[in-house]
């Protein structure tokens, strides 16, 4: 069951023709689990797309082969031009590309924040420690912490840490960003200052991928909205059809659902 | 006083202003609190605590009347202290020539100390932060210190040539400790590494090496060592004694380091690896700036356990016939002139090793609270 995207009335008319993800009859197994079966998925520069699905459907999993956190074993990832294989230095360039933002934030909890932000420009990309720093400080200032920059993340709140972990993947300049269910762990009162600074980043145009239950974000900054089920994509369009005329029986029971509270 | 148990009769409750923070009841305050907390919490605490007074009372005075009221503390033999009650410290200073250099000759043990000085100079900067070139200090103790303190030591260039079986005491266990210390220390954390690697060939290898090395006691290895590696070796090929004592300690200590290692590399969550690895850093970037730090620091308690015991270990030596610290205590009192003071000597002797070991304990305490403030969570 394969959803083929060239085939939906997506509205791309302020998307370029770019294409920066390619999935094809992708496939993968956790031992004998077939976890992602046959996905096709092609991801437009300043794409923005966020997937939903119960836990266990393979969301997680489908973003994390992106920059090659885990491994397919069939068909063909294509990411900013660089297929994801076994070539070590493919994948180091792909991820150089991909910024990638946690649930559990999983900042580096021994260095300061400003060091969480400037480590990989330095290391990965040899920039020089004070343009990295005066580049770390204009994103904490885009994520509205520029004030907690020397203190460690032990010391922040959930959401700042979750914000500092959205500007230390931006410090490395990706052209593609996945979320990987960004508020699940806050409290209800921070989810809202990560949600906002999610939107601002939308506006810039950057091409996101998004796995949340957040439907209001989906509606507002989504250009597709992808369902996934049993390793599936069981039905994708966009917002305004998908949350008012799903298709799939599947897709109407989960919307009823996480929407009825 | 507002009613907020919900048990009353109005069970809408509104708090308008805030407690402020009042200081603790005086009974569990100063140092009378402190007693009562520590030593009179109950009756039974209380008989216990009047008891070990009296068995302090029973040991602890003849123990000072004999270590230093009724004690000697200098002579030529333990004919002076004929007639005291007390301890017969005149070895102590008779002999603390050997117990320090061992047999080195009396001339040159300014090289022993210049080695000792110099050892100082390049750990200070590893030890604290408030000095500069940690990187250079720490790459320079693993690579060229030991070549120097060895030319020194050794001699030969200049020097007067003073073959290993003249170095012993004092100077032999520092240098036992300090060479296995410090290689185990890096060979623990590859081999550490080497036990999770995907690679089969290297965590084949890494397990078989731990597994094989912890599972024979170091008196083993040091025979081995000693007796047999030269059976193997080829005709004319024989390397050194204590060479090939630190060989056997080394190796024997890194496959205790590695699982020490291992227990704090288990201990961090898979998400900081991930998110290094996300950011794009290699695998040995990753483990650098990563994963070593965090799991080193949850570790320090258990490398310093190591630590600790291989200083002390180091004394099995003797039974190769290495003339370590407390091999040359059991040598001094077998001297006619000391003869029958096993008590003076070992006591001196525990409390250099005391010294040394409580002083690595200190430090990692110390180091402990210093790590910890950077991470509250």
């Amino acid at each position: 069951m394969s959803a083929d995207i060239e085939t939906q009335a997506v509205d791309r008319s302020d998307l370029s023709d770019e294409v920066m993800i390619q999935i094809t009859g992708m496939n993968k197994w956790f031992g004998d689990f077939h976890v992602l079966r046959d996905i096709n998925l092609t991801v437009f520069q300043g794409e923005r797309i966020v997937i939903c699905g119960p836990s266990g459907s393979g969301k997680s999993t489908l973003i994390r082969c992106i920059n090659r956190l885990e491994e397919h074993q069939q068909g063909q990832i294509i990411v900013d031009n660089v297929e994801l294989t076994n070539d070590l230095k493919q994948i180091d360039q792909v991820r150089r590309e991909v910024g990638m933002v946690f649930q559990h934030f999983n900042l580096f909890p021994h260095l300061t924040v400003l060091e969480n932000c400037t480590l990989a420009p330095i290391w990965v990309r040899d920039t020089p420690k004070v343009d990295a720093e005066q580049a770390a400080m204009e994103y904490l200032a885009r994520v509205k912490i520029p004030e907690q920059a020397e203190k460690y993340p032990g010391q922040l709140s959930g959401g700042q840490q979750q914000r500092v972990a959205i500007a230390r993947s931006l410090c490395m300049n990706p052209k593609i960003m996945l979320f990987d269910e960004p508020t699940s762990a806050l409290d209800p009162e921070m989810i809202k200052e990560v949600l906002d600074v999610m939107v601002d980043l939308a506006e810039t145009g950057m091409t996101m991928i998004v796995v949340s239950h957040e439907m209001g974000f989906a509606r507002q900054v989504a250009h597709r909205v992808i369902f996934m089920d049993d390793g599936q994509v069981v039905e994708q369009n966009e917002p305004e059809e998908f949350f008012n005329n799903p298709q799939s029986d599947r897709t109407k029971l989960f919307l009823s659902q996480i929407l009825s509270h | 006083m507002a009613d907020t148990t919900g048990s009353g009769a109005n069970r809408a409750f509104v708090r308008t202003e805030t407690l402020p923070q009042a200081p603790p009841p005086l009974s569990t305050r100063g140092w009378i609190g402190w007693l009562r907390e520590n030593l009179f919490s109950s009756p039974l605490n209380a008989a216990l605590t009047i008891g070990a007074l009296y068995v302090l009372y029973l040991f602890v005075p003849p123990l000072i009347e004999w270590a230093i009221i009724e004690a000697v503390w200098t002579g030529a033999s333990n004919a002076d202290c004929k007639g005291h009650d007390g301890a017969c410290w005149a070895i102590v200073p008779a002999r603390f020539g050997q117990f320090i250099y061992g047999f080195y000759p009396e001339a040159e043990r300014w090289r022993a100390d210049l080695v000792f000085i110099l050892f100082c100079i390049n750990v200070a900067p590893i030890l604290s932060d408030r000095l500069p070139g940690r990187t250079f200090a720490a790459l320079f103790i693993v690579s060229g210190f030991p070549i120097v303190a060895g030319l020194i030591l050794f001699g030969g260039i200049g020097l007067e040539a003073v073959p290993t079986d003249r170095w012993g005491g004092l100077l032999l266990t520092l240098v036992l400790a300090v060479v296995s210390i410090l290689f185990s220390l890096p060979l623990g954390i590859l081999l550490a590494l080497g036990r999770r690697s995907e690679m089969p060939i290297v965590s084949t290898f890494s397990i078989a090496f731990i597994e094989l090395c912890r599972a024979v006691p170091l008196i083993t290895v040091l025979f081995m060592a000693s007796f047999m590696l030269p059976l193997f070796l080829p005709e004319g090929v024989n390397f050194n004694e204590l060479l090939r004592a630190l060989i056997g300690v080394t190796i024997f200590a890194s496959a205790y380091m590695a699982e020490v290692v291992r227990g704090g590399l288990q201990a961090l969550p898979k998400g900081q690896t991930e998110a290094a690895q996300a950011l794009g850093l290699t695998y040995w970037q990753a483990m650098r700036l990563i994963i070593m730090p965090q799991a080193l620091k949850i570790v320090i308690p258990g490398i310093v356990n190591t630590f600790i015991s291989l200083f002390k270990d180091t004394s099995l030596v003797s039974i190769i016939g290495l003339f370590d610290l407390l091999l040359v205590a059991k040598a001094s009192v077998t001297d006619p002139k000391w003869l029958g003071l096993e008590h003076e000597a070992y006591i001196f002797t525990a409390l250099l090793y005391f010294v040394f070991c409580f002083g690595m304990s200190r430090y990692s305490l110390w180091l402990e609270g210093k790590l910890n403030t950077e991470r509250r969570d």
